[in-house]
């Protein structure tokens, strides 16, 4: 395998390994954008209103039970003779990977909301901020640590499945560890198992700084002791 | 869907289906059993707690068919076998729930401890006879997440070629054939819930003495 890895010829080129990565981060950015962009807004609203929270939560419990893999197939061989060429497996693949991304960062965001200390949107309405001010300069920034958290989880499924695409034909890293298999090549398809861990230990740390960045310090009290200390009087 | 092709695979789904509950609750048991004494040194013990945690949050992380295939490379065995996928999937079920049992005995009050302790109940008895039930429900609700992922995990091992559910899934896409891929999904559906029903009812048999509420 650290041979495999060592071999220059593997890294460049158009099926090599850089190539590869770039397609595995750019389909998983792709359904984690467009889930981010149906779950959100929902995540807000049924938080703020809480409105359809079962819902929510029977959504979550089922999507986990779904294999990823069965319905990967299901909808290559069901959508395969609508498309023409590559999309016939790019979409069904972004498909499924969009579908595992809603349920972790819906519920983040709705747990976020939920879990927002209703003396402070008090305290926000009664300094006579409006609705919208309410949910976007007070509900959440105070959502933001469990939102984060639930974007991690679904960074986390995307990638791991985005792997499995690749048995359908999606580019990324999957390639190596299903076309070793095809040819019986445990170099590279232990190579490509050792990247995909590699790169998602690193997007995870990289999430992890970004709510580092992002969270306000007031609510991981990472405020200096002393300034604590004043401020507490 | 053709059902004449189901009654004629019969045999071999039921052989498959199987298999499939196998390679799901087996790695939960053991995971479990390992997790009962890692969780509750982990709760006694800053440093484990740290260590353990940390390790399992790495682990957590890396995808489960990375892991089916390194993991033949790290202890030798075929890749094939399935002893990988039992390996793995205990691993990643030992991660979630060592966390759990810590958690579950963390909620144990602090005035049940003490009256435990004024009734003459000694440590290891304590730990099993006060602890561990009040722990229960925190910790059968994270083996529900457990047991239902792990289903749909089992059947990623299919790509490497691990006998379970899953190969229903690639002959439905070598031949282009629908009705295998639907029975698949089906049926890992239905062992989901069988076996989430499982562990409810063992939770609910288990906590016997709690007063009844409505089960979510």
């Amino acid at each position: 395998m650290i041979d495999w890895l060592l071999d220059l010829s593997h890294w460049t080129g158009s099926d090599g390994v850089l190539v590869l990565v770039a397609e595995h981060l750019l389909y998983s950015a792709i359904a984690l954008l467009i889930a981010a962009l149906i779950a959100v807004p929902i995540g807000l609203y049924v938080g703020h209103t809480r409105r359809g929270v079962v819902v929510v939560a029977g959504l979550a419990n089922i999507l986990r039970a779904l294999p990823s893999i069965g319905l990967i197939v299901l909808l290559v061989i069901l959508f395969g003779p609508v498309f023409a060429s590559d999309l016939a497996f790019i979409v069904p693949s972004l498909i499924v990977l969009i579908l595992l991304a809603i349920p972790p960062i819906l519920t983040g965001t709705y747990a976020g909301m939920v879990a927002v200390d209703a003396a402070v949107v008090d305290a926000a309405r009664g300094m006579g901020y409006p609705a919208l001010g309410i949910l976007f300069r007070v509900e959440l920034p105070c959502a933001l640590p469990l939102m984060l958290s639930g974007l991690r989880g679904a960074t986390l499924q995307v990638i791991s499945t985005a792997t499995i695409a690749a048995y359908v034909s999606l580019g990324g890293i999957g390639r190596l560890i299903i076309d070793g298999r095809a040819q019986n090549d445990y170099a590279q398809m232990a190579a490509g198992a050792f990247l995909v861990a590699v790169l998602a230990l690193v997007v995870d740390l990289l999430i992890g700084l970004l709510s580092f960045l992002l969270v306000s310090p007031g609510l991981t009290r990472r405020i200096p002791k002393a300034v604590r200390r004043r401020s507490a009087y | 869907m053709k059902f004449d092709w189901i009654i004629q695979q019969s045999g071999t789904i039921a052989g498959l289906f199987w298999s499939h509950l196998v390679l799901s609750l087996l790695p939960v048991l053991i995971g479990l059993a390992l997790a009962l004494p890692l969780g509750w040194i982990a709760q006694r013990s800053g440093i484990f707690k740290s260590i353990f945690l940390g390790g399992a949050g790495l682990l957590y992380t890396i995808p489960a068919l990375a892991l089916f295939v390194l993991l033949p490379g790290i202890i030798g065995t075929k890749i094939l076998d399935p002893m990988n996928v039992v390996i793995a999937l205990t691993l990643y079920t030992l991660a979630l729930l060592i966390r759990t049992v810590s958690d579950g005995l963390d909620s144990v009050p602090e005035e049940t401890l003490q009256a435990a302790d004024a009734m003459g109940y000694r440590a290891f008895h304590r730990l099993v006879a006060v602890e561990l039930p009040i722990a229960t429900p925190v910790i059968a609700a994270n083996l529900r997440v457990a047991v239902v992922s792990n289903v749909s995990v089992v059947s990623v091992a299919a790509l490497i070629g691990t006998p379970q559910l899953g190969l229903l899934f690639s002959q439905g896409m070598q031949q282009r054939f629908l009705t295998p891929i639907i029975v698949g999904i089906v049926l890992c559906l239905i062992l989901a819930v069988l076996l989430d029903g499982l562990v409810i009812f063992l939770a609910a048999r288990l906590t016997s003495w709690q007063p009844r509420k409505v089960q979510s």
